[in-house]
């Protein structure tokens, strides 16, 4: 592992503002991020975590402040040159179902391709190389359509490693899923993280896990954003005020929610 | 890719075989050995001969080749940016925008001043007309697709701006000289035949200036596999794409309305066809593939059409719907699930 306090964060935001012409979702945000650090974003529906995911990743513009990425701001950054640095798993299903899961892993290596699309042999080896690291590679000829929702999940995330970016985002991954995929794909990323030296970024409602896997967490909560490691989060405040207090309470000593 | 480009070479073969079938039937039969006599200009038992293959059967030959790829081209182009395995250019009102187009320039040009028809009245007018007719067209639908994520919405949008456009060539009608009015009613019963080197020419070139366009978009097409938003994660900027893919799909439907009449079905059915071939989705792959397929469909249609042992010829329209709407039913009956 490299030692952290030498590495200037991949991503940073000061004094943000986030939101839309007409309504402000939060304010006077400050988010850093560094390699290989697995960063959980929670909040309640609503609360605005797809607002920030959006910010970040350059789909909205930020009513005012920076997002600098590798010291750059994102504003600067053109959507070529950003398909380097970003990728994404999204929640969408309306795409091709006629890829296979080796064509859909090579679409991640479309920033790097000719004008053509056509893969070097570097992006072969990419692409072998993210089925591996997810374990797919004996279903690579296999039609994306006949797959089940966990090894979908896990066809996406191979594709975003394949576009190697030092970046990652996913918008609730483990939705759809069970209890035990759950914690497999979080703890993948988790691996993720240390092996690549990526960092994933990815929003969620599973706080119970997401305090026990995750290196940072991001709490979107009122028009607040907080970022804090899942030590100091427990022992804040801040999960005691996150859900109105008739039917659910976070206790402390368990580091979890608990149903009143 | 080996198995791909084996499919294509074979794809080649039958398409020359079914050429030269092509180019053998009609109402006058001619030998073999004159047919290819009077290709490399040797002797020819009867002249005529020579110019029935020469100036008759091979310009049809080519026009079919021509427009059954173009049309298949643009409805797979239509297919991965709508992401909708429905979509075509005939079903998306493309081919009612064209007709709009030379409605206007034959009709309108009546109605509006006898300047407008005789100064505007040529082929090459009536191409960019009936382009700018499928890309307006296209253009209202794409507006419309974005408030609606339904895939069956979108079809019944297309169908409505089908009906639009042909009201509107309906009150133009109503308004207009017999002689116009003839004019119009001829050319919208479309046949591949009847085409002067010239006017091949002249679909050829807007049909290589779509294909072209549509070459520098097969990256990024194959990005809209995912869908928009993964497209731009990928770097793809969306609205030259947008623009781009729209311009190709315009000049094809356009220019092949002009000549060969709205055909149906070749856009929507050939896509899937080649799709149970070549499993591959990648556009690179799937590109020459629908073309070739789409020729050689067109191909068979005309064959068809000239009802071989008879002088008769059936319009090539009806063909292909004949052909076209089994084929799509069929599909959808025996896969249930139809991809894009």
């Amino acid at each position: 592992m490299t030692n952290k306090t030498e590495i200037k964060p991949i991503l940073q935001a000061q004094e943000l503002t986030i939101g839309y012409a007409n309504k402000i979702v939060a304010e006077e945000i400050s988010v850093e991020i560094n390699a290989a650090e697995l960063v959980a974003v929670i909040g309640i529906n609503g609360s605005g975590k797809s607002t920030l995911l959006k910010t970040l990743t350059g789909n909205l513009d930020p009513l005012s402040g920076k997002v600098l990425i590798q010291q750059k701001s994102l504003k600067d950054i053109s959507v070529q040159k950003l398909s380097e640095l970003i990728s994404i798993v999204l929640t969408e299903t309306h795409f091709s179902q006629n890829l296979s899961v080796e064509e859909l892993v090579a679409l991640g290596r479309q920033p790097y391709t000719n004008w053509l699309g056509q893969l070097s042999s570097e992006d072969r080896k990419a692409v072998q190389q993210a089925l591996e690291l997810l374990e797919i590679t004996d279903k690579s000829q296999r039609k994306c359509g006949s797959l089940s929702d966990g090894q979908l999940q896990k066809v996406f995330l191979a594709r975003a490693i394949a576009q190697e970016t030092p970046l990652i985002f996913l918008d609730e991954p483990t939705t759809h899923l069970d209890l035990y995929h759950k914690i497999f794909v979080l703890q993948l990323l988790k691996k993720l993280t240390r092996k690549t030296e990526k960092a994933i970024i990815f929003a969620t409602h599973e706080i119970n896990l997401a305090l026990q896997l995750c290196d940072q967490i991001i709490l979107v909560n009122q028009g607040k954003i907080f970022q804090k490691t899942p030590e100091e989060l427990i022992k804040s405040n801040l999960l005691q005020e996150l859900f109105p207090k008739d039917l659910v309470e976070f206790d402390a000593a368990s580091k979890s929610f608990r149903v009143l | 890719m080996q198995k791909s480009s084996l499919y294509l070479l074979s794809g080649l073969l039958l398409l020359l075989v079914l050429l030269m079938l092509n180019i053998s039937l009609g109402s006058v039969t001619i030998p073999l050995k004159d047919i290819l006599a009077s290709f490399f200009n040797t002797d020819v038992e009867k002249e005529t001969w020579r110019y029935i293959i020469l100036d008759y059967r091979l310009p049809k030959a080519i026009t079919a080749v021509l427009v059954g790829s173009g049309l298949a081209l643009s409805g797979l182009l239509m297919q991965t940016l709508f992401r909708n395995p429905l979509a075509g250019p005939y079903v998306l009102g493309l081919s009612s925008g064209a007709s709009l187009g030379v409605a206007i320039v034959i009709l309108g040009g009546a109605v509006f001043g006898g300047v407008f028809s005789t100064l505007f009245l040529s082929k090459f007018t009536l191409v960019i007309a009936a382009s700018l007719g499928s890309v307006l067209v296209l253009l209202a639908v794409l507006a419309t697709s974005f408030r609606v994520k339904d895939t069956m919405a979108l079809l019944i949008i297309g169908l409505m701006f089908a009906s639009l456009t042909s009201a509107v060539v309906s009150v133009l009608s109503y308004f207009s000289p017999s002689e116009s009015l003839q004019k119009y009613i001829f050319w919208s019963f479309g046949s591949l035949g009847n085409l002067a080197w010239q006017e091949v020419f002249i679909l050829a070139f807007f049909w290589l200036a779509g294909v072209i366009i549509s070459i520098f978009c097969i990256k990024n097409l194959n990005a809209l596999l995912l869908g928009e938003k993964y497209a731009k994660s990928l770097g793809t900027n969306l609205k030259q794409n947008r623009l781009l893919v729209i311009i190709a799909t315009g000049l094809l439907a356009g220019s092949i309305t002009v000549f060969a009449g709205p055909i149906a079905f070749i856009g929507l059915a050939v896509p899937h066809l080649v799709r149970q071939v070549i499993t591959k989705s990648n556009h690179l792959v799937l590109f020459p593939a629908v073309a070739l397929g789409g020729a050689i469909l067109m191909l068979i249609c005309d064959s068809i059409a000239q009802l071989p042992g008879s002088n008769l010829t059936l319009p090539i329209n009806a063909i292909t719907s004949l052909i076209g709407a089994p084929v799509v039913i069929w599909l959808l009956v025996r896969k249930k699930k139809l991809y894009f």
